[in-house]
């Protein structure tokens, strides 16, 4: 399954985890929520980069006091209709303000690419090949937004204003 | 009328592209049907039994007379020649070919129309009082917030896949014309005691298998926190929402199994966080919006022009203006409503040559513009009064005249299994009987207003639950049995009616109806005792002796 970041498909370092696998001496590891949450401290100090799987029903107050510590959240759509993630992944972005990496998993098509843009991921695991490769094209399908979200697009009500006053100056 | 700016085109020529991707891709077999079907239905589209289905969305019920052209367009060019106005503000094409769709949205992008999120699980078209910013004493028209809304809800990134579909309705009168005790969300506009406008909020009223009356959540939310309020909602709902069953994934039993004080915390909670972000919306954007509404330059008429004097001479005329007339806020004109309720016809269809025609009219009396209502009526909101007679004329000749507004006759109907995949039983052929029965106008108007709605199976698109008489059609041993249910309303009294009896046969659904009629005419303590009052008055259990004493 391509992974896509920043818009180019890229090697995905991370190994996943189950909640049983033994635990590897080195490299990145993605690990499931209630493995995370369980052996965080031992998890965290070993060399190579932590991330955490979060289920889509799993409280994202949870996460929160080790989002300065892991490298990637990865949040999950079971199926493309089964939209929960798209509120935790705003909520880890524009409550909690988390800036590293913000990863999709799941099924995901082409057709969530701007949705998941403006909800605030980076990363995508997407299912078909020729989706990751149509990721920029995709990605630039909308130039105007009606909401706000923490993605910093200007959005429609503002772009007006804008005009608005512009056009005020000049008369 | 709503005049959309460079942003608004922008955004509804770049859906018509993102379609036709979806359907190039679809059709190359790039995209299974499982996979497109979700996509699909974001876009107004069903698999019916016979064909694909196109719901178009009429925000708000309001319509120019060139968008009402375009939709007879697209009757004609690329269905059957006809077009079902629905009871949410929509109209469906039921003969459409997936190839053709990218066309027809993209024609009907030009005039502004589009189908996006007219089905799916997420927010729906924003539906109001077709009467807005016409009825006499509306604190304001809601159609400027139910724009701002219906901007809001569009292509939203986090509520685009929610458990169930999700549905708002606001209202500024104080006679709900817009149902919104039977939505997700009902606003009701009010003005706080400072004189700023607001809204009370209602959330999880909707129909379906488990029929719930929409509670207050909040008194008062003042315009400027609207958004932010409705955001909070949705995020309680898309988060906890049930997803494990279809048929509780509605915010009505999220509202039901948590409470509504319990949700209304939860929702409190989430508002205080996000209240006073970028949400927030100050007087200029709604001014600005208010701005891209325009409003006919009334003349300064006469309250009864001799025009209208001389016509109350014509019987048949005074019987349409009695139903079809409403009073308008501007002395001198009127709203006329247009039933699409014609004597033997399915409820709520109207042919490309009839919406060309209507538009024409629209233009000449009504400063082109149309509105549609929940009713599956259509309605010209400014007509001159003097011009009353001539219009009624035209209208007649069209077969749009039938003088049936609010009457036995003027049912809603779902199309149920004459065209529906989920239907179990038939709706239209019920309606069609019915009017055929109170065919006679001197007995229909004897009745007085009486709304009956069918629903050809448990979804309820009928709206039976809240008809005065309900019908809804269900599958019983391989055979179509109709429950038949009495005392419902969808305005601001909105209840839900009760069964009368048994559940009878095709054939007798008429007979059982007449009866009811019968009980109401005996029981009513006077003539202008309405049949709901009656029953309000009386309950169900006298109407169930005199109908089912001889079956």
């Amino acid at each position: 399954m391509p992974l896509v970041n920043g818009g180019k498909i890229v090697d995905d370092s991370f190994v996943k985890l189950a909640v049983d696998t033994p635990l590897p001496e080195s490299g990145d590891i993605l690990v499931p929520a209630e493995r995370f949450v369980g052996e965080a401290e031992a998890l965290l100090k070993r060399t190579g980069k932590v991330g955490v799987i979060w289920p889509n029903n799993r409280d994202i107050d949870e996460l929160v006091p080790y989002l300065g510590k892991v490298a990637t959240v990865a949040l999950v759509f079971p199926t493309f209709r089964d939209g929960r993630a798209y509120s935790q992944a705003r909520l880890l972005r524009e409550r909690y303000n988390y800036r590293g990496d913000l990863r999709a998993t799941g099924q995901i098509l082409r057709d969530q690419f701007v949705f998941m843009l403006r909800a605030g991921f980076d990363s995508f695991e997407v299912k078909k090949q020729a989706d990751a490769e149509a990721f920029m094209q995709t990605a630039k399908r909308y130039s105007v937004f009606y909401q706000p979200t923490g993605d910093g697009r200007i959005t429609a009500l503002h772009r007006r204003m804008q005009l608005r006053h512009s056009e005020g100056v000049g008369t | 009328m709503y005049a959309y700016d460079e942003i608004d085109r922008t955004l509804v020529n770049e859906r018509v592209s993102e379609f036709r991707d979806q359907v190039k891709r679809r059709l190359s077999g790039e995209l299974t049907e499982d996979e497109f079907k979700i996509l699909r239905l974001q876009n107004g589209v069903y698999l019916q039994l016979h064909a694909y289905m196109f719901r178009v969305a009429i925000p708000y019920g309001t319509l120019a007379s060139n968008q009402l052209r375009a939709l007879a367009h697209v009757a004609r060019k690329y269905d059957r020649g006809y077009g079902h106005f629905t009871t949410r503000q929509n109209i469906q094409f039921n003969w459409i070919k997936l190839a053709e769709l990218p066309d027809a949205l993209a024609d009907l992008a030009e005039v502004g129309i589009h189908a996006m999120q007219t089905s799916g699980n997420n927010m729906r078209n924003v539906t109001s009082d077709q009467w807005a910013g016409v009825a006499p004493g509306e604190i304001e028209d809601p159609r400027i917030w139910s724009e701002l809304i219906r901007q809001h809800t569009t292509l939203h990134p986090e509520f685009s896949f929610l458990p169930r579909k999700f549905k708002i309705a606001i209202t500024a009168s104080d006679h709900d014309r817009a149902a919104i005790k039977i939505h997700d969300i009902g606003l009701r506009l009010i003005k706080n005691e400072k004189g700023e406008t607001g809204f009370e909020v209602l959330v999880g009223g909707g129909l379906g298998r488990t029929p719930f009356i929409g509670k207050t959540i909040k008194h008062f939310v003042h315009g400027r926190d609207i958004l932010s309020y409705i955001e909070a909602i949705l995020r309680v709902y898309n988060q906890y929402g049930r997803r494990d069953n279809i048929y509780k994934a509605r915010i009505k039993i999220l509202v039901h199994e948590l409470g509504i004080e319990k949700f209304s915390r939860e929702v409190e909670e989430e508002w205080q966080h996000i209240r006073n972000s970028s949400l927030q919306i100050d007087d200029e954007v709604i001014e600005d919006i208010r701005s891209r509404f325009t409003y006919p330059s009334y003349e300064k008429l006469p309250h009864n022009p001799d025009e209208l004097r001389q016509a109350a001479a014509d019987p048949d005329f005074e019987a349409w203006r009695k139903n079809s007339v409403a009073p308008h806020k501007v002395q001198g004109y009127s709203i006329v409503t247009i039933s699409l309720k014609p004597i033997g016809a399915p409820p709520g269809d109207a042919t490309a040559e009839q919406m060309d025609a209507l538009a024409d009219l629209a233009d000449r009396y009504s400063f082109g513009e149309i509105r549609v209502g929940h009713e599956q009526n259509l309605a010209l909101p400014h007509v001159a009064k003097r011009d009353l007679p001539a219009l009624w004329k035209a209208l007649d000749k069209l077969g749009l005249a039938t003088p049936n507004v609010n009457l036995i006759t003027d049912i809603i109907a779902c199309p149920g299994l004459d065209y529906c995949s989920l239907a179990n039983a038939r709706s239209i052929p019920i309606a069609q009987e019915l009017t055929r029965r109170f065919a006679n106008h001197e007995l229909a108007n004897l009745i007085g207003r009486l709304h009956i709605n069918i629903s050809g199976c448990i979804n309820a698109c009928g709206h039976h639950h809240v008809g005065h008489i309900g019908i809804l059609g269900v599958e019983k041993n391989g055979e179509e049995v109709y429950q038949i249910t009495i005392g419902g309303r969808a305005d601001e009294g909105a209840a839900l009616g009760n069964l009368i009896g048994p559940g009878v046969k095709f054939d007798e659904v008429a007979d059982v109806v007449e009866d009811v009629v019968e009980a109401y005419l005996a029981l009513r303590e006077r003539p202008e005792e309405l049949f709901i009052d009656t029953v309000k008055r009386l309950g169900v259990e006298p109407f169930k002796e005199r109908v089912y004493a001889t079956r």
